[in-house]
């Protein structure tokens, strides 16, 4: 059941502009990612399952088909929420916090391109996007999966001598709800 | 028309927009990423780039003909307009974007009047060459509905 054999990746990409929207999402599946695209930083969070008002991972309603999300791509300029905003917001989640988070911009500000990666953004594109630049997505969701794999063995192997503490801590981490992001399929745009 | 003859028409009035500087380099990416999958994709692109665009080009011709003008607001619409401008490859427009910030910067009614005029002239330039290319897409596209039957 835990096989990630040729799996399709997913992406989240998150945009105001609906025209940049379309042109990402096309970008995206024509690298063959499987994308989600939605017009804010707050309709992202819903998606990935985590309210605004709450800092902890709690999950959607099990009802929901749940789609993990490989990667978010956001913009940076956006009304309310900025993308920089978003970013914090993905890497102060539990549950949240390994998904990869890539920001476009169509500003060359060498400023706010540290501000994002020193963030924990995986990378920053300027904008227009390019096809070429689809090809340097798949090696940070790899990444992350390798990482998420290693934490899994050690798990495995450390089995026996946890502590009582670690072993709660342990439980909580392996519980299917906040393991991975998931994205609720009835909010889909 | 034979499906040849309008491809090549239409080869040869997007090449004149190239040359022109109507376009750049990111309308051949547009190009690219239409295909048998997506055959609409850039006459998709172009539909909303243009009711975007006069969707601000309002906006900004209210904003202006304020006495006390709000510049923030021009130049969040003017940054809007240079993103997708940028995005579909309309230089012209970009470029005459870029103008409209800098007199925006200043505070400079008279320069964002004239830029706006600027932007308006290019933009309605390259809005006719487009109308014309659509209508060679659509004809192109019947083309190959029809030869399915």
């Amino acid at each position: 059941m835990a096989v990630v054999a040729e799996a399709q990746f997913h992406v989240l990409a998150v945009d105001d502009s609906l025209m940049d929207r379309k042109l990402i999402e096309r970008l995206l599946k024509t690298s063959s990612f499987q994308v989600t695209a939605v017009d804010s930083g707050s309709r992202a969070l819903e998606v990935l399952g985590l309210s605004e008002d709450l800092t902890s991972s709690a999950a959607v309603s099990p009802a929901h088909n749940e789609i993990e999300v490989n990667l978010v791509i956001t913009d940076y300029c956006m009304p309310g929420m900025t993308g920089y905003d978003l970013l914090k917001k993905i890497k102060g989640s539990s549950s949240l916090k390994d998904i990869p988070v890539v920001i476009m911009s169509s500003e060359n500000v060498p400023s706010r391109i540290n501000r994002c990666l020193e963030g924990g953004a995986e990378e920053f594109f300027l904008k227009p996007v390019q096809l070429s630049d689809m090809k340097r997505l798949r090696p940070h969701i790899l990444k992350g999966k390798s990482k998420e794999q290693q934490l899994q063995q050690e798990e495995e192997t450390s089995n026996t001598s946890i502590s009582s503490n670690k072993r709660k801590a342990r439980d909580e981490e392996l519980s299917p709800e906040r393991r991975r992001p998931r994205l609720s399929n009835n909010s889909l745009i | 028309m034979s499906l040849m003859a309008l491809r090549e028409q239409l080869n040869v009035l997007v090449n004149s927009m190239f040359l022109e500087g109507l376009l750049d380099q990111q309308f051949r990416q547009l190009q690219m990423l239409q295909d048998a999958s997506s055959p609409g994709f850039v006459a998709e692109v172009i539909t909303l780039f243009c009711e975007d665009s006069e969707r601000m080009l309002t906006e900004l011709t209210k904003l202006l003909d304020q006495a006390v003008v709000d510049y923030q607001k021009v130049d969040a619409y003017v940054h809007q307009l240079k993103g997708s401008s940028s995005s579909v490859g309309a230089q012209n427009v970009k470029l005459a974007c870029i103008q409209f910030k800098q007199f925006c910067e200043e505070n400079n009614k008279e320069g964002c009047l004239s830029a706006l005029n600027m932007v308006k002239h290019q933009y309605y330039s390259l809005r006719s060459k487009f109308d014309t290319m659509l209508q060679l897409e659509q004809r192109i596209q019947a083309y190959g509905s029809e030869q399915q039957n």
